[in-house]
């Protein structure tokens, strides 16, 4: 007997992607019985599911967005960890894109299907690397589907920030981060990079970066980058690096810094219009998602003859994955963001 | 190219001046020699390469890339050099990246066929910011935001001097500027430019603040017209002739009406005008004239440039600058006499008895030629730069009209947080359906003071009833006194009318928006 191709046994439903012999959507996009989630960002973890599943450190950072939501059935499972869910069996594989992400590979009768939710090829000191797992269908994100999309050394991207803050001592250096996953991994680069000075950050960034702490994800100095007396900038900010939610940054909240330069950490920024809109002035291309040419690489890593896409730019996606002999399709999934949800 | 294309890559970014100042001079402690110099070069629009067109950098993407795919990222991107430079294949390559001095020597002795071939080797070496730079500066078009003012002002940082002495030598050097670099890292004296025809800083005027006009000896000066013009430097030397804008900007090749008829040695200040029939011309029809490399016979045949000429600095090789005005002026009018030039004349000195009569004359300078008048002291030498208490401009009063905020657009740099620059409009009555509109007039960004816009960003704030990006629109409710200094047609305006140096005088928080003046108002105050 042949394995059943995933399209037989896998539904794209207005809640989202339905593992029909499971029981089970993964990451919905609205609240359903029984969940699988690969990520705590608010457009894959929602709220409201009668039972999910998802690794420990995605638990924890949905019971800290969400609430506690007692009456809730959590299935916590580590990575590799194998579960009979219906007729299924789910495990979880680390993703690589923020701390807890995983890939969900389901198989049914022999035949394998990997969700990847968001990954990315990047190590990254504060989460897991990607791991690739050999599958029939893979289903992919595609949000720097354009080949303009080559995301540097994030290195060299911290280099750059540390050279301006050399060059530029009196004032203070705000770089708009998402606040899970790009926060974390910005101070873990700066750290790496040798900044051992403390880190201010704006109040809604510091629950999530004790949360990675408690995860055993160490941050060094940090502390909250609060207003001096009536509003006027602390002088302590000076030559220091304040991290922020990217909609405070060029706001009313940023007055409180002296004199910033307004920096930003995201894939977007490669593209140099769209960085100056939004009026950084020392735009920073670190991304938590694959580039263009590693979702190329992974299709291959990972042998499957299929690909699915979510979200993001799929038709670029789906051109070149079929010029390179693979059978692509866009789910066109709506609901899910651009990058990571703050 | 990594230095410099890291500092095109921040100027880019880089909304605040001194910012950008530091940057520039930052390169030039650390990018090593001709590279800087070129890179000088680059930003003072003194490198051209007319041997590599768009075109060719397309050609170029699609050896390497899916059409299709180039297609659509272009969509994305919006910009072909910065398409091409993201999305071109990264390859190993063991070349070095090329420095600038290499880019700049071997494009300039290769042929238009081979130019792509030399362009694709270093592309490979180069990452996505390097590339981005190496192509802006083939096809010409920085658009970094920085004047070649502001780089001869880095330029002064760097070495530690005035910046009038940079002005002085600057048009008497090539690139790379060796010579330049040495002197200003103190390896070697002041290039010696005596006989070339360099920019001399002009000497500047202050605006006459009401307050001081009852304490100033009006005996001690001397009175002009301020025509509405440019001002210009013309300078004749050695044998070569420039017409230089009152920042040192070289402008002799978009007005050869003026230059072609030099035949003198002298360097003379003056006015740059559109004269026709004798009658000088509103502002509007020299502007046409105004930042483009070349001209059209059409252009010169409609908007023909001349030279006002009202004080002289060199008379042949003589420096005059030492003498007062009264000496320099006699000077003027010999050398006018004798050299009798053509598409020149001389600025007419204002007779007046009294404080009270000059007064008079300004309140009806406004024929749309002149802005007021200038006032400039008997006895000073020509000084450059704006010297206290010798020249004054003391220009008409300003137009206002009471405008109704509109829309309301983020700041830059410092004002990044502020909703700082305002859209404001006049009433009309809808051309078909009669009711009353609001049809936008003009924007202004500053005249108010940080106090005010802490009070305007709120209020931008607390009225929003539509956001488009960075600009929010408002309900028509706050009015603004806004000044002016004059006001045209304008067939690329929605309303029809464009204002010169629009500013707010006052915010009207009294004023009901529906007794703002109208359309009309503006109409009749053309000139």
């Amino acid at each position: 007997m042949t394995a059943p191709h995933p399209e037989t046994w896998v539904e794209v439903r207005p809640q989202g992607l339905y593992v029909v012999p499971g029981g089970f959507y993964v990451d919905p996009l609205r609240a359903v019985d029984r969940a699988v989630i690969t990520h705590g960002h608010s457009d894959h973890a929602r709220a409201g599911h009668g039972a999910v599943m998802a690794t420990t450190e995605t638990l924890a950072i949905m019971a800290h967005r969400l609430g506690e939501q007692p009456d809730q059935v959590k299935q916590p499972l580590a990575y590799g960890e194998v579960a009979r869910v219906g007729e299924v069996e789910v495990s979880l594989h680390p993703a690589g894109h923020v701390l807890g992400s995983a890939q969900v590979l389901v198989e049914y009768r022999g035949s394998r299907m990997v969700v990847s939710g968001d990954y990315k090829r990047r190590a990254d000191p504060t989460c897991a690397p990607f791991v690739p797992v050999r599958c029939d269908v893979f289903v992919t994100e595609a949000t720097f589907g354009l080949p303009v999309f080559r995301h540097p050394d994030d290195r060299g991207e911290i280099a750059k920030l540390l050279d301006s803050v050399r060059l530029f001592p009196e004032r203070c250096h705000v770089v708009g981060v998402y606040s899970l996953g790009k926060a974390q991994r910005v101070i873990g680069l700066l750290r790496a990079a040798g900044w051992d000075r403390p880190i201010y950050a704006h109040g809604a960034l510091l629950p999530m970066c004790a949360l990675y702490e408690e995860h055993g994800v160490r941050l060094g100095d940090l502390r909250p980058a609060t207003a001096g007396a009536k509003g006027i900038p602390k002088d302590e900010f000076r030559g220091g690096i304040v991290l922020a939610p990217p909609s405070v940054i060029v706001d009313r909240w940023a007055r409180r810094l002296p004199d910033p330069v307004v920096c930003m950490a995201s894939g977007w920024m490669r593209v140099r219009q769209r960085a100056r809109q939004g009026g950084v002035e020392l735009p920073l291309v670190i991304s938590d998602h694959a580039d263009w040419d590693e979702l190329l690489q992974t299709f291959d890593d990972v042998g499957a003859p299929e690909i699915w896409i979510t979200h993001g730019r799929e038709e670029a996606l789906m051109h070149a994955a079929s010029a390179r002999g693979y059978r692509a399709r866009a789910l066109a999934l709506v609901g899910y963001e651009d990058e990571g949800g703050s | 190219m990594t230095p410099f294309a890291q500092l095109l890559d921040r100027l880019l970014y880089t909304p605040a001046r001194n910012t950008k100042l530091a940057l520039i001079v930052d390169y030039f402690r650390h990018a090593p020699d001709p590279d800087r110099g070129w890179a000088l070069a680059a930003l003072t629009g003194a490198l051209s390469f007319p041997g590599v067109k768009a075109g060719a950098i397309r050609d170029l993407a699609m050896r390497r890339v899916d059409p299709v795919l180039f297609g659509w990222s272009y969509d994305y991107v919006g910009d072909l050099a910065e398409t091409t430079a993201l999305i071109w294949p990264e390859r190993r390559s063991n070349r070095a990246w090329p420095t600038l001095g290499e880019v700049v020597g071997r494009l300039g002795t290769t042929s238009r066929a081979d130019a792509p071939d030399v362009i694709e080797e270093w592309l490979d070496p180069l990452d996505a910011t390097g590339r981005w730079a190496l192509l802006k500066l083939i096809t010409g078009g920085l658009r970094v935001g920085v004047s070649a003012r502001l780089a001869k002002l880095a330029l002064a940082d760097y070495g530690g001097v005035d910046a009038t002495e940079i002005e002085e030598v600057w048009h008497g050097l090539e690139p790379p500027y060796g010579e330049l670099f040495a002197w200003l890292d103190g390896k070697a004296a002041r290039p010696d430019l005596e006989d070339k025809p360099v920019f001399r800083p002009p000497m500047l005027a202050h605006p006459l603040a009401d307050d001081e006009v009852a304490g100033l000896d009006f005996d001690a000066f001397l009175a002009e017209w301020k025509w509405d013009g440019i001002r210009v430097q013309v300078v004749a030397r050695g044998g070569e002739k420039r017409l230089y804008s009152r920042t040192g900007d070289d402008i002799g090749r978009a007005f050869p009406d003026v230059l072609d008829h030099v035949g003198f040695e002298a360097v003379l200040d003056g006015e740059l005008l559109v004269v026709v029939d004798g009658a000088v011309r509103p502002f509007n029809e020299l502007q046409q004239r105004l930042n483009r490399k070349t001209v059209t016979a059409a252009m010169l045949r409609r908007f023909p440039a001349f030279v006002r000429l009202y004080d002289i600095l060199f008379d042949g090789g003589e420096d005059l600058r030492d003498l007062p005005l009264a000496g320099r002026r006699a000077r003027l009018e010999a050398f006018f006499a004798r050299a009798a030039p053509t598409r020149m004349d001389l600025s007419e000195v204002v007779d007046f008895s009294s404080r009270e009569e000059l007064e008079r004359l300004r309140a009806g300078a406004r024929d749309g030629a002149t802005e007021g008048l200038m006032l400039k002291r008997r006895d000073a030498p020509y000084v450059a730069g704006r010297p206290k208490g010798l020249w004054y401009k003391w220009k008409r009063g300003p137009l206002t009209v009471d405008a109704v905020l509109m829309y309301a657009q983020r700041g830059h740099g410092k004002r990044s947080s502020f909703y700082s620059d305002y859209t404001f409009g006049a009433w009309r009555a809808h051309p078909e359906t009669g009711a009353p509109e609001l049809v936008p007039v003009g924007k202004a960004y500053f005249g108010f003071t940080d106090d005010e816009l802490k009070l305007l960003d709120k209020w931008v704030r607390d009225h929003t009833v539509n956001r488009f990006g960075p600009v929010r629109e408002v309900t028509h409710e706050l009015v603004f006194e806004v000044a002016f200094d004059s006001v045209h047609r304008s067939p690329r305006h929605k309303s029809g009318v464009a204002m010169r140096f629009p500013r707010i005088s006052r915010i009207r928080w009294d004023k009901p928006a529906a007794e703002a003046d109208r359309l009309e108002t503006l109409e009749r105050m053309i000139s």
